[in-house]
């Protein structure tokens, strides 16, 4: 395998405008003669489907859910970044870039992130344009705010539900293309299995999840945009369905697999409640423009929040980040979270929490005002756990959130198999090993709506694909194959649900490929999956028959995917010695506990290569080069 | 908690479904709702049986996907809330709670507590959205929006598309979901060329897909998890009347 990351010549601001000249167009009146399979219907992929339905081609889009509109970008919550630089506060597309790519630690490849930066404007204008209701200032012009890792306010914003109505506005140009008759739209149908003849990804194998029937589906290319795979740890922010199979069984195609261990850990989650707990949720990154984080400076200080004096709190963002304070980045407001927890001055019943007080707030602009910015999330907070933060904190804590890795793509967001494209969340492309807040709608969309329709294009003029023969060997190869994966998985007289073994997973994951890991932690891990993975063969229970709507089943065949994946991403992260963004080696840091980078050995993306079953996977590296930003120790102090 | 659960069953669209009775004992009231199904369907599953089927993914209340009826209340007993954010805490010792799924002629059932919604798609697919192809767009502070009509734009495009206002309504009508998105693009400028077009046409489609009519129940609104004022329905017609009144 070959990494050819395919970037343009030219300077990085005329990259894109230059590629984009030089790329082969297909004619009008050839593109309805192509058929494009776009799996997923998140932003990535409904932006994606509708804007290739929109020039013409044959697309045909597959997700899991009932509807397409409740793909998980919905649950998004704060807001979509963009260098409009509307505030007149010294943004631009150069600083949205640096941003960014120091955001990742300097993991990201500077090409696609400039890009990024440079699209994310065309985004606004778009979505503004489709009647997404984003918030807006009292003369009628569109009101920003600010995420963490950033001095600048370039978030756009409806509300708490902004992942909610950028989702709705490219589910409804969806649907306009499903009228139009470009696009066919398959709900309830998973991928299980991606096609490659003569080393081009071909098709994918689907089951219908309401009959259980297993088809083929050809196409002359295949775009994934199937989010990440967070639910590897059980608990997750991730809905229930979200999952790794696509790109996973992707990957034992042929696909490589970039840097999987760097998985984003979100500060700001409810905390776990008691063992049936079925997932996290989020309380939206916004709330830190207002909400100031502290614990008690003693340990087991098991006071009311309100009986601690002031002297006798530790607001330890503030302290230690005084330049961003409360709105340091994720991985860093993480990882002192847990920090201060095990010094044992974690609050709440389980001592796993810190506090997010907007008392301050509230004096400062009033209650009205706090309800009108976050009244909604308030009341999420108080239907869960019964409090009511307009009188006592809230109690927070981090959550699996995020995944920056992902499969392998070039600078057209193409994999290593020629003809598959990957989007979104499921590629590794643009936050290197941290992302920003706000920057995972703006990437997805200008995947979707901005590149995709560019880069397919180019493919499909040079490369020509010629029809398949669904009785090729390959294709029949493949269908069988996911056929026999269904049936494994029924028909065991074993003791054990499929969530208890994914619970299981979790706990592994959790603890040593978590928030911290050290390479002890993750032999340990490398040891435990296997046996759980035997165990989960021999000892599983899935009810009922592959022929009927069975959800047992579905979890079932994700969970044994999770289970072979934990794998890949604790290899990488015992061979990522060094500690950058979300991936934390103990092994690693600076003498005041911040993430130590080695540039002179790891400043490449890791890309793993599937070698064959019992076989370890092949690593191979893509040297990053950074032309034009300087590799600095990132600082937020 | 020990609570006991009549729940329907029913193993196909075509199949006879009837109602089953479960118990579920020591339940913690900081469960939610699904958590506390989720228990039932392990117990089930070790003892081999089919667990039961229902709709959920995202379990923070905006995916939309999670859809059952509970003591006949779509939704359950708390107001503004759908089932995956309803905690049991909700409820008492010793209640006995009925779950059935959403009932309406056009959301017939596919297994257990899981309907087939597709028809609001179909609804949305008609004229639910502005038509700008991708690349159209004028700079986006190019046409300022008073703050109040966005404001009340994102009142009603908040409809999450559960499909609980269908469920409440004695007619089964579909109207409130219809006019969440009429009224969500009727209040802005981008949504002015088609106004006229888009209402006809949903409404057309609504009818077409054996959803009822509207007789201002108001059922609709109180079963809403996202509060969608019933003014909007007032939107609509009168949207629907200038349009027919003008096509005519």
């Amino acid at each position: 395998m070959k990494l050819d990351a395919r970037i343009p010549a030219g300077p990085l601001e005329k990259k894109w405008d230059l590629h984009r000249f030089e790329m082969k167009l297909v004619n009008p009146a050839n593109k309805r003669k192509h058929t494009v399979i776009v799996v997923g219907s998140g932003l990535a992929g409904a932006s994606a489907a509708a804007s290739l339905g929109e020039l013409g081609y044959r697309v045909r889009c597959f997700c899991f859910q009932d509807s397409p509109r409740r793909a998980h970008s919905i649950a998004a919550q704060g807001g979509i970044n963009a260098a409009k630089n509307y505030q007149n506060d010294g943004d631009s597309v150069d600083r949205l870039f640096y941003d960014t790519i120091k955001g990742g630690d300097f993991r990201a490849r500077e090409a696609n992130v400039y890009r990024l930066a440079q699209v994310s404007v065309n985004i606004i204008d778009q979505c503004v344009a489709q009647g997404v209701p984003f918030a807006r200032e009292y003369g009628g012009l569109l009101s920003n705010r600010s995420f963490g890792g950033a001095q600048v306010s370039r978030t756009f914003y409806a509300r708490g539900q902004t992942g909610q109505q950028l989702l709705l506005g490219a589910y409804q140009a969806l649907e306009r293309q499903v009228a139009a008759g470009t696009v066919a739209m398959f709900p309830r149908t998973e991928m299980l299995d991606l096609v490659v003849v003569d080393g081009q990804a071909r098709g994918i194998i689907t089951r219908d999840l309401v009959s259980g029937k297993v088809e083929t589906q050809l196409a002359d290319a295949v775009v994934l945009a199937t989010g990440g795979y967070g639910n590897v740890f059980y608990l997750s922010t991730n809905a229930k369905g979200c999952n790794v199979t696509a790109t996973f069984r992707a990957w034992k195609r042929g696909a490589a697999f970039g840097n999987p261990c760097y998985t984003q850990i979100h500060p700001t989650c409810i905390p776990v409640s008691g063992d049936y707990q079925s997932k996290l949720t989020l309380m939206s990154e916004s709330l830190r423009n207002d909400g100031r984080v502290w614990v008690p400076k003693a340990s087991r200080d098991s006071r009311a929040p309100g009986e601690i004096p002031e002297s006798e709190r530790d607001y330890y963002l503030e302290r230690k980040y005084p330049s961003f304070g409360n709105l340091s980045p994720r991985d860093i407001a993480s990882r002192a979270a847990k920090e201060v927890c095990d010094e044992g001055r974690g609050v709440g019943e389980t001592g796993l929490g810190v506090y997010l007080d907007f008392a301050d707030a509230i004096r400062r602009l009033g209650e009205a005002t706090i309800r009108e910015r976050y009244g909604n999330l308030f009341e999420m907070y108080e239907r869960i756990t019964g409090e009511n933060p307009y009188r006592v904190p809230m109690r927070i804590f981090p959550a699996a959130h995020y995944t920056m890795g992902g499969l392998w793509v070039d600078y057209n967001l193409m994999s290593t198999i020629p003809g598959l494209f990957v989007l979104g969340e499921a590629n590794f492309s643009d936050h290197g090993a941290n992302r920003l807040g706000a920057s995972a709608l703006m990437q997805g969309l200008a995947d979707g709506y901005f590149i995709i329709p560019y880069t397919l294009g180019d493919y499909l003029a040079t490369s020509r694909p010629a029809p398949v023969d669904p009785a090729h060997a390959e294709v029949r190869a493949t269908e069988d194959a996911v056929r026999q994966r269904v049936t494994r998985l029924l028909g065991g007289d074993g003791k054990r649900t499929v969530d208890d073994f994914h619970r299981a997973l979790g706990k592994i994951m959790w603890e040593h490929c978590g928030m911290e890991r050290n390479a002890d932690g993750l032999r340990r891990a490398l040891r435990e999956i296997p046996a759980l993975r035997q165990e989960f063969t021999s000892d599983v229970r899935v009810v009922g028959t592959g022929e009927e709507l069975n959800q047992s089943l579905e979890k079932a065949g994700r969970v044994a995917d999770f289970l072979e994946f934990a794998e890949l991403m604790c290899r990488d992260a015992l061979h990522r010695e060094e500690s950058c963004g979300g991936h934390f080696r103990v092994e690693h840091q600076t003498p005041d506990g911040e993430a130590q980078r080695d540039d002179e050995r790891f400043a490449y993306v890791a890309a793993w290569e599937y070698a064959g079953e019992g076989r370890e996977p092949v690593l191979h590296k893509e040297k990053l080069v950074f032309e034009n930003v300087h590799l600095a120790t990132r600082s937020y102090k | 908690m020990n609570l006991t659960l009549k729940i329907w069953r029913q193993s196909g669209p075509s199949s006879t479904g009837r109602f089953e009775t479960y118990d579920a004992p020591g339940v913690s009231p900081d469960m939610s709702f699904l958590e506390m199904l989720d228990v039932v369907n392990e117990r089930l599953e070790r003892g081999g049986q089919a667990p039961i089927a229902f709709d959920h993914d995202c379990r923070e209340g905006i995916c939309g996907a999670c859809s059952m009826m509970i003591n006949g209340i779509p939704h359950g007993p708390a107001r503004a809330t759908t089932t995956c954010q309803l905690h049991m805490r909700r409820f008492r010792d010793g209640d006995t709670i009925t779950i059935e799924p959403f009932r309406a002629r056009a959301f017939p059932v596919l297994r257990d507590l899981i309907v087939d919604r597709s028809a609001l798609d179909r609804i949305i697919e008609v004229g639910g959205y502005v038509s700008v192809a991708t690349g159209n767009a004028p700079d986006a502070n190019a046409m300022p929006i008073p703050k109040t009509s966005v404001d009340r734009a994102m009142d009603a495009a908040q409809c999450i598309g559960c499909g609980a206002c269908v469920a409440a309504c004695p007619n089964g009508s579909a109207m409130l979901f219809t006019a969440a998105k009429v009224t969500h693009l009727g209040l802005l400028p981008q949504g002015q060329p088609e106004r006229s077009r888009r209402v006809v046409a949903m409404v057309d489609r609504m009818d077409l897909e054996a959803f009822g009519g509207c007789t201002n129940f108001g059922e609709c609104h109180e079963a809403c998890p996202k509060e969608i004022p019933l003014s909007t329905i007032a939107r609509l017609n009168h949207d629907f009347l200038k349009a027919s009144v003008l096509a005519s």
